[in-house]
């Protein structure tokens, strides 16, 4: 797993939801653990997408439940990208 | 048979305006008599007629989610809610019987403007998902409803620049209708951008002394020509009065009663005879059971327009008689601008003030009042008054009139 896209993730996490960046660690739940909303969820979504280069359409948003998932989902776009 | 309604009592007061970041520093600064008025200095002030403003005296403080999940009008109501709910001691209620109206004018405006921006130039992907929640009128009654998890009913009356007042009237019938204990109830507006001040402008409704924004709010004075447009917020908890009893609260006075009508005369236009404010300073003496004779103290509507002004001493005369002669009235739109639907709620936490601390602050920049005025405004010197009965008006565009009584 990219340690760089973790990080990245947390600095988007604490800028749009507060949340502190030791809290983002992979097996986390965005909506339970972190308690990022559906709305906030949308401005982490738009503001990975520009920080990493990758598409992240709305319907694959849905299966990103966990930090390791988006981390994994960036980390294969950026791949095919 | 008549029945005596559920009284219900002011517990605790917010605010947060163009005079100070809470209630004790802007009451003191209504009592030295100061202006929060001051010329502009955003880039786009440029370009329009109207060049001054009473923005709030303090940062908001605010957690930075906070200020960037709300519109800058929900960060007043939750910064003026937060201090009344303080103020009021932090009560444990029952949620179900706690409800929250909080008012706005005209919504998240700012939030609408600078969106509006984001999609012309970043496109759809980059609009913020929280527009729609931070621009909605009930937005900041949602904020405070949330904060403090109000289940009895959360609303926002929006009737212009009677909102706030309409907001406090709702609660004291939620209130006296049983469907509430408590209510966190006031207004909250912010709307010092471009586009509203260029309406107002176009309105002839805002005065043009750009050149001395201190002196610009003049209410009742022979030379005023326009409100100058502030911002704010400012909450009440009101309280039914054996809730507040049963827990040992510290009561500032009583919402004694509250009046609405309408004109149906104009949409932005006073009616000159004063007739619906007139029906509605009646009614809230009839809510509140007074008689004229029991007032003591007037917080006027006042914003300093030419007729609107003139109307309201027409219509306050009409209402009590020859007994408003014996009335200090007074405007605090002279010091803090007009706060549009946030005004009703800080002059009722004004009078509020002024009946406990039995003094009226006097209104400022009176130097010569309107021949046509027939009013005794406390002007000068602030005035000590006697135990009585106080009523604070709001009028809107929209023919919207409201009045509050309150006693101590």
């Amino acid at each position: 797993m990219s340690q760089d896209v973790l990080a990245g993730l947390a600095v988007i996490l604490e800028e749009v939801a507060g949340v502190d960046p030791a809290d983002v660690t992979p097996e986390k739940t965005f909506i339970d653990d972190l308690d990022v909303d559906s709305l906030s969820m949308v401005e982490v979504v738009v503001a990975a997408e520009e920080k990493f280069s990758v598409k992240i359409p709305d319907d694959d948003v849905k299966s990103l439940k966990t930090v390791g998932d988006a981390v994994s989902y960036i980390q294969r776009a950026g791949v095919a990208a | 048979m008549t029945t005596t309604p559920r009284q219900v009592v002011v517990t605790g007061l917010g605010a947060t305006t163009p005079l100070g970041g809470d209630v004790a520093s802007t009451w003191e600064g209504l009592l030295a008599g100061r202006s929060g008025a001051r010329r502009l200095t955003e880039e786009w002030i440029e370009q329009l007629p109207v060049q001054i403003g009473a923005p709030l005296a303090t940062e908001l403080p605010l957690a930075r989610v906070e200020a960037r999940t709300l519109d800058r009008s929900q960060q007043m109501a939750l910064v003026a809610a937060r201090e009344a709910w303080a103020d009021a001691g932090s009560p444990e209620v029952d949620q179900e019987r706690l409800a929250a109206c909080v008012a706005s004018g005209i919504g998240g405006v700012i939030t609408l403007l600078t969106q509006h921006d984001v999609l012309r130039e970043k496109g759809a992907r980059r609009v913020s998902p929280h527009v729609v929640p931070m621009l909605m009128p009930n937005g900041p009654a949602s904020t405070v409803g949330l904060e403090f998890k109000a289940k009895a009913g959360v609303h926002a009356p929006v009737s212009a620049c009677a909102s706030g007042s309409e907001a406090i009237a709702l609660g004291l019938d939620i209130i006296r209708a049983g469907r509430a204990d408590v209510v966190i109830a006031g207004g909250t507006e912010a709307a010092i951008a471009a586009l509203p001040i260029a309406g107002f402008a176009q309105m002839q409704a805002l005065s043009r002394r750009n050149d001395s924004p201190e002196s610009a709010s003049r209410p009742f004075d022979k030379g005023r020509d326009g409100f100058v447009l502030g911002e704010g917020a400012a909450i009440l908890v009101l309280e039914a009065a054996e809730h507040a009893a049963a827990r040992g609260a510290r009561v500032y006075g009583a919402l004694a009663g509250a009046g609405i009508s309408s004109d149906a005369y104009h949409v932005a236009a006073p009616d000159p005879t004063g007739a619906g404010a007139a029906r509605a300073v009646r009614a809230a003496l009839r809510s509140a059971l007074l008689e004229p004779s029991d007032i003591v103290h007037i917080n006027a509507h006042a914003t300093s327009t030419p007729a609107g002004d003139l109307a309201e001493a027409v219509a306050l005369r009409t209402a009590l008689g020859d007994h408003i002669d014996a009335v200090a009235v007074t405007s605090t739109k002279s010091m803090t601008g007009h706060l549009l639907g946030a005004a009703g709620a800080l002059e009722a936490v004004v009078s509020i003030l002024a009946l406990r601390e039995r003094i009226v602050p006097a209104t400022r920049n009176l130097d010569a009042l309107d021949d046509e005025i027939a009013l005794d405004v406390v002007s000068t010197d602030n005035r000590k008054i006697g135990t009585g009965a106080a009523l604070s008006n709001s009028f809107g565009f929209g023919g919207h009139d409201v009045c509050l009584a309150f006693t101590v």
